[in-house]
């Protein structure tokens, strides 16, 4: 069951650093039983990787002792994790009632706007340069500083037209190297 | 102005002060822990009846005197719920603290976890112990990322003080408390759910009976599952004892609670308020900060988006109890109405998840409807049907009905939809939690609904 990555196939071209590998390992141990870390190692290699790769699901599946489709089913329902890579920077912009009465639907179609997207669409949506993924998500439990978004992870309350201008305008300008979180 | 409500902070009392910081040293100034400890200290005691009490039934029987309700939205006593465990199974005991906090309208969880998370840590602890604990989760959604590292940094200060692991301050008791972060899903707030998904399957809910979390939970184990503020309520009581709790708020719904107002408001914010002791009106306008200037009241969601509007200008029927004892009646207007659950009760809601959200006459009925069930149809976990379809239909006729699109039977069709799914056709309260919305704008706003639907003159 916790035999090293070799033990799926496909695990062969997926990188695990040490660190990596040791924080899940770490991870692992608190649960009473492997599975119930199932979580927060996917958490762990989306954080590292991005997003979760097949090659992802199959390491996570060896290391919890649970068949891939296990796990697939896990990362197919929880709508934080993603199956492709996102863009460099993700804005994730609060869509319930006190946001939208705040104005973030407004917010939404800027960004959309602004970046080409489609205003209409709610999922997800990355630029043709995946640059940027801009996407509605669901009560942030920040509903007093309304309007509230992400950008990567971060939070930003009360946000206004302008700000959003400004936040695309340092994205665009940011060095390529910089993970911009 | 004369008569402005104020709070009354208690569980709130330090965390927006200036200079109070959510580290281990500067909780401890503030008298933090001291509860614990003396929980921890509590030498077995006889009861008036000649019982013996060890020190963890003392905390129980406190708990219970105070009749403290569940603060995560169901509003069951915590007291009662901890009495259903088992506490003599060789089984392990979990407790599991829900931080999903994902109830649209709810941000109070997230302000104690970022400003004060030691104090829910000691919640925890007192909770636990009382309980025989030894491995307590806190179940914390995905998005609060920052929110986690507060509490994975405060349990490290709590460890290297002695106050978590092995052998706690040197009295025998052992509790693990692991963060566990959620990814996005909203059904993983409701307890069953929850538990599926910290074993590392899909949320889906179990079936109740049998599946009463405090009976059969985690790993088949009994498992105590309580709010963030229940939890935070429950190191009250321990410090203050049940009476003296119970004294605060109205009989049957005792102590503060964290009302969390937004929407249409100038002041939108958190506030602690005695149960019962202030009203609809206070928390909106002296609390809020009242309407937009030139604005008038439309509406009021009294306790998460799931609790069934009220209308201004409604009048209810509210029971009261004289100092003789006995019932007497009052009118009340829907800016009068106390905030407890007997109240919002008499007037056909709840309060939930203690969350106002404020309407004035510049939101559209239709619109709000649509956006509350846009939550639900993509919340909803899929395992049961009427669940799934409707939800997912509601919010298409609602969405058709924005375009211009309805039709003239679609008012009829959201009644008949939101009147099939609840009342024990789905698996868990999410079935009430999608409808009642639709069931109270519809009947409340029937003509701007039906505004919208009338085919083009
Ligand atoms: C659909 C649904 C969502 C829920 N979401 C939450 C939540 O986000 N946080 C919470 O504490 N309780 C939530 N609950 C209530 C929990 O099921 C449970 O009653 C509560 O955590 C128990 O704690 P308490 O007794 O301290 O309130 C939800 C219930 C349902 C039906
Ligand atoms: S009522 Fe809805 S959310 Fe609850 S179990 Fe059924 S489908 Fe899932
Ligand atoms: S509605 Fe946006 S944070 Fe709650």
């Amino acid at each position: 069951m916790n035999t090293p990555s070799s033990a799926s196939p496909a695990a062969g071209c997926l990188r695990i650093p040490p660190a990596l590998e040791a924080a899940v390992a770490e991870r692992i141990a608190r649960y009473p039983q492997p599975r119930g870390a199932a979580l927060m190692v996917l958490h762990a290699l989306q954080d590292h990787f991005g997003f979760l790769s097949n090659e992802a699901i199959e390491w996570a599946a060896a290391r919890l002792g649970v068949q891939p489709m296990q796990v697939l089913e896990l990362a197919t329902f929880y709508p934080m994790f993603r199956q492709e890579p996102p863009g460099r920077f993700h804005f994730k912009i609060c869509r319930t009632l006190s946001c939208a009465l705040a104005g973030s639907l407004a917010l939404h179609a800027r960004l959309c706007d602004r970046l080409g997207l489609d205003p209409a669409s709610h999922g997800p949506q990355t630029t043709a340069d995946g640059r940027f993924t801009v996407e509605l998500v669901e009560c942030l439990a920040s509903c007093h500083t309304a309007p509230v978004l992400f950008c990567n992870q971060t939070f930003c309350e009360k946000a206004t037209p302008e700000q959003v201008d400004r936040m695309i305008e340092e994205c665009r300008s940011a060095p390529p190297e910089a993970d911009g979180s | 102005m004369p008569n402005m409500i104020q709070e009354r902070r208690i569980i709130l009392e330090h965390l927006d002060r200036a200079g109070y910081t959510p580290d281990l040293g500067c909780y401890r100034r503030h008298g933090g822990y001291a509860t614990f400890e003396r929980c921890l200290a509590l030498e077995p005691a006889a009861t008036p009846e000649g019982q013996t009490l060890s020190g963890p039934e003392q905390i129980r029987l406190e708990v219970r005197r105070s009749g403290l309700r569940g603060r995560g939205g169901a509003g069951f006593p915590c007291g009662v719920k901890w009495s259903f465990v088992n506490l003599d199974s060789d089984r392990p005991i979990y407790l599991i603290c829900n931080a999903d906090e994902s109830e649209p309208g709810t941000f109070k969880d997230r302000q104690i976890i970022h400003k004060d998370p030691h104090q829910l840590i000691e919640g925890i602890l007192i909770a636990a112990y009382a309980n025989r604990v030894h491995q307590a989760f806190i179940y914390i959604r995905g998005e609060f990322i920052e929110g986690a590292r507060i509490l994975d940094r405060a349990l490290d200060e709590a460890r290297g003080a002695g106050l978590l692991g092995r052998d706690i301050l040197g009295r025998g008791y052992d509790l693990e408390i692991c963060v566990h972060r959620g990814a996005g899903a909203y059904i993983c707030g409701e307890e069953t759910g929850l538990i599926e998904s910290l074993e590392g399957r899909r949320p889906y809910p179990r079936i109740k009976p049998p599946y009463y979390p405090a009976v059969l939970g985690l790993y088949q184990c009994p498992t105590i599952v309580n709010n963030v503020e229940t939890l935070c309520a429950v190191k009250h009581v321990a410090a203050m004892g049940g009476n003296e709790y119970a004294k605060l708020g109205v009989p049957g719904d005792p102590g503060t609670r964290i009302v969390c107002v937004s929407g249409q408001v100038r002041r939108p914010g958190y506030f602690e308020i005695e149960i019962g002791k202030a009203t609809l009106g206070q928390l909106i306008h002296d609390l809020a900060g009242g309407l937009h200037p030139g604005r008038s009241l439309k509406a009021v969601i009294p306790g998460g988006s799931s609790a069934k509007v009220l209308r201004a200008g409604e009048k209810y029927k509210l029971k009261f109890a004289r100092p003789d004892g006995k019932e007497i009646e009052r009118e009340a207007a829907l800016l009068d109405l106390p905030y407890d659950s007997a109240s919002l009760a008499a007037a056909g809601s709840m309060c939930g998840s203690g969350a106002i959200v404020v309407l004035d006459d510049s939101a559209s009925a239709v619109e709000a409807l649509a956006n509350i069930a846009e939550f639900y149809a993509h919340e909803s976990c899929g395992q049961c049907t009427p669940c799934r379809e409707g939800s997912l239909w509601m919010h298409k006729i609602l969405q058709r009905i924005l375009r211009r699109q309805g039709r003239p039977a679609d008012v009829d069709n959201l009644e008949r939809i939101a009147h099939n799914i609840p009342g024990g056709r789905t698996v868990c309260a999410f079935g009430e939690a999608c409808s009642w919305p639709v069931q109270s704008f519809v009947a409340k706003f029937g003509d701007e609904f039906r505004q919208m639907t009338a085919p083009p003159p």
